[in-house]
């Protein structure tokens, strides 16, 4: 063992010295009476999220899922997105004509640069947090590795309406599996990047997406 | 000029040098200014108030806005209280389980008792990658560190990512705020600024032109970057799960894109379970940036094949904090998750700016914590739980229940026996000291406190105008500098209550 561990824990054990040595972690009780379940009813929560998402200046529209692919077209030419970075296992049907899709999988992933010169990304999402209008991802099917995500100036992400939880709570509990059995890297995407450091004026867009569309569909 | 200029003028280091040798105890470490001494130059700062106080009562009314609206706010306050503390009287444990966890994970741990060895760890490690620059992302722990120093000395460039951090690294400032750094300037400060060092000669004033240079400066870097260095919000002990919580997105691309991550983590940073996150990911966001939630949150676990980096280092950092960790009261100092609620409700800081506080801890739990991070002989450090009302306000927006009133006076006590313990004439005749031993004589017994009272009474005379005292001489006019004192009446409910009976 390393010096600095041995004198580290023998200081920190000693700074503790009050502590019985028979009081274990669990006897300090900690009282977990928040709200740990929503109440609401599913329909509410959607509408709920794409509330709070609106509020963080996202794109938000809701749609059905037999019009995706023509709702998907007419984002990418409103945003004039032409390089479209599509990530591995996302469905193909819904890829667009007007769009020239750059594919990243594991065996080919795309560069830094390619991600830079892209003009956006489409992912789906892990889950959804109606309360704070949060988009989880957990790299699963279709959401692709973190830097997809972030490079590229646009990012549309799709969210089927049974991914929405209502409450943050819940949203830890459903990713914690994926970060338990295979230590899945988790990013939680509260609208398009910000700031408020000059003068705490909000300002959208600093170095991730600066554009963020959700498209919530059935 | 800066009070830390003003300082050094008054106390050149050829003449410092002497004064230190003649006043050992005093230990006037590096020439810091007391609070009191430097806070008296911010004052006058006009502009300085004015961007401080703007920025501060904007922030306390939006964080209450998102605080009132949650049905369980109590309910999330205790629990987090609840977590720190089950994690504090049980660290070593904590710590050896996140150790554990994230070498499961695949990546590297390394321990270091001080800001020395922290740095040694971190340069060591750059230098093997042979690169020249990292990129960095806004850490206070690494400033207490002075990490940046530290690999410039070994002629490795650091640059800060976060847009207020890069204000301040820009114009050679310090920090001034937790959570908004460069506060303390205004836009068209920062618009001079960017133009001389980013080379923009065309930019406007307006903060969304400003966000936009920034992000053309550092694209290039983070793409090519090849090493990051980041902090951590929360370092998870079951998982070995760490979490940066931001809004830039330059928190995600130095944590994503490099292919070697070095975290450097304060020992109370770690909380026990996967699950607690739920607690402290619902406190710190809407106390901190008053959002219900903030842009970006990654909670990355050791290395994942293919996706982030492939190599990943979390230096553990003690640095005085198991010195906090020794003093029962103090304790609950290092539940600080960092939020910055009890700067934005200070009306001392909200005057003063963090400067004043010499410490990149400033406000209320600056206040609490630099003098047991720094110990009471440093005595700019044991000044600052002087710089307090003790109004409380902190105490009721802290999201994990710190009673920093109760700590800064506990304080306060502990810097008084420290000074009485190290004796000699000087101490022996502190009129305060003096005033006070002899308040508590008289306090001590019925006859002396009765006898000081008439004393009082009589000397008092030539004081009182118009039925108040305004004006005391010599060492007690400081009390009455800013408020007027009522005189001791001319009988008192005793003497009052005697004649009557008889």
């Amino acid at each position: 063992m390393c010096n600095s561990k041995k004198e580290m824990l023998k200081t920190i054990r000693k700074a503790i010295s009050d502590v019985p040595d028979t009081e274990g972690p669990d006897d300090i009780e900690v009282s977990r009476g928040y709200l740990k379940k929503g109440i609401l009813p599913q329909d509410e929560i959607v509408n709920l999220f794409a509330a709070r998402v609106g509020e963080y200046k996202a794109t938000v529209q809701r749609v059905k899922q037999k019009d995706l692919k023509k709702v998907i077209a007419e984002s990418c030419s409103r945003e004039n997105v032409e390089n479209l970075v599509i990530p591995e296992e996302f469905l193909k049907e819904l890829i667009p004509e007007n769009v020239s899709p750059l594919y990243d999988d594991s065996n080919h992933p795309l560069s830094h640069h390619q991600l830079d010169e892209s003009d956006g990304v489409i992912t789906t999402c892990a889950f959804a947090v109606a309360q704070t209008g949060t988009i989880i991802l957990d790299a699963g099917a279709g959401q692709g590795r973190r830097a997809l995500t972030l490079i590229p100036d646009y990012h549309l992400c799709l969210v089927r309406e049974e991914q929405i939880v209502e409450l943050i709570p819940e949203g830890f509990s459903a990713v914690e599996s994926s970060v338990k059995k295979e230590g899945r890297p988790i990013t939680f995407i509260s609208g398009p990047s910000a700031t408020s450091d000059i003068e705490l004026s909000r300002v959208e867009g600093v170095h991730g997406p600066r554009r963020l569309e959700v498209l919530i569909y059935r | 000029m800066t009070a830390y200029a003003v300082m050094i003028t008054l106390y050149p280091p050829e003449r410092g040098g002497i004064k230190i040798k003649k006043l050992s105890m005093m230990n006037r470490s590096k020439y810091d200014p007391t609070f009191e001494e430097s806070a008296n130059t911010y004052l006058s700062n006009t502009q300085l108030r004015k961007n401080i106080g703007h920025a501060t009562h904007t922030i306390r009314e939006k964080r209450k806005a998102v605080v009132d609206e949650m049905p369980d706010w109590e309910a999330l306050r205790t629990a987090g209280r609840q977590i720190k503390t089950r994690v504090m009287r049980h660290l070593d444990k904590y710590l050896l389980q996140m150790e554990a966890s994230v070498q499961k994970a695949g990546g590297h741990v390394h321990w270091a008792l001080n800001a020395d060895e922290a740095n040694r760890i971190i340069v060591d490690l750059v230098k093997q990658k042979g690169v020249q620059d990292v990129v960095k992302v806004k850490s206070i722990t690494t400033d207490e560190i002075k990490l940046n120093k530290a690999l410039a000395k070994e002629g490795i460039q650091a640059l800060e990512t976060d847009l207020a951090e890069l204000i301040v690294q820009l114009a050679e400032d310090e920090p001034s705020h937790i959570l908004v750094p460069a506060i303390h300037k205004n836009r068209a400060e920062i618009r001079e600024l960017f133009r001389e060092k980013l080379d923009q000669k065309e930019l406007s004033d307006r903060p969304e032109d400003l966000a936009e240079a920034a992000r053309t400066y550092l694209r290039k870097k983070f793409i090519n970057a090849k090493v990051g260095i980041s902090g951590a919000n929360f370092g998870v002990a079951e998982t070995g799960t760490v979490a940066v919580v931001e809004s830039e997105g330059n928190g995600r691309m130095c944590t994503t894109l490099p292919d070697t991550l070095i975290t450097v983590m304060g020992i109370e940073k770690i909380i026990p379970n996967w699950k607690d996150l739920e607690v402290f990911m619902q406190l710190l966001p809407r106390s901190s940036t008053a959002e219900r939630m903030n842009p970006y949150n990654s909670f990355w676990t050791g290395v994942t094949d293919g996706d982030g980096p492939q190599e990943f280092h979390l230096v553990l950092l003690d640095n005085g904090r198991s010195n906090v960790l020794a003093d029962e009261i103090g304790r609950q100092t290092l539940h600080c998750i960092r939020c910055s609620a009890c700067l934005n409700v200070c009306p001392v800081y909200e005057r003063t700016g963090g400067h004043a506080y010499h410490s990149v801890y400033p406000g209320p739990i600056g206040a609490i914590l630099t003098p047991q991070l720094k110990g009471l002989d440093n005595e700019s450090a044991a000044s600052l739980p002087y710089a307090s009302t003790l109004c409380g306000a902190c105490y009721e927006v802290c999201p994990v229940k710190i009673n920093i009133p109760d700590v800064l006076v506990h304080l306060r006590g502990k810097i008084v026996d420290h000074k009485n313990n190290q004796g000699g004439i000087r101490q022996k005749t502190d009129p305060e000291r003096v005033g006070m031993k002899m308040m508590a004589r008289a306090f001590g017994s019925r006859q002396r406190y009765e006898r000081g009272q008439k004393l009082a009474r009589t000397g008092q005379k030539f004081f009182v105008r118009d039925g108040m005292i305004s004006k005391l001489p010599g060492k007690l006019s400081g009390w009455t500098a800013m408020r007027d004192l009522k005189p001791i009446p001319e009988q008192t409910f005793r003497e009052w209550w005697s004649e009557r009976d008889v």
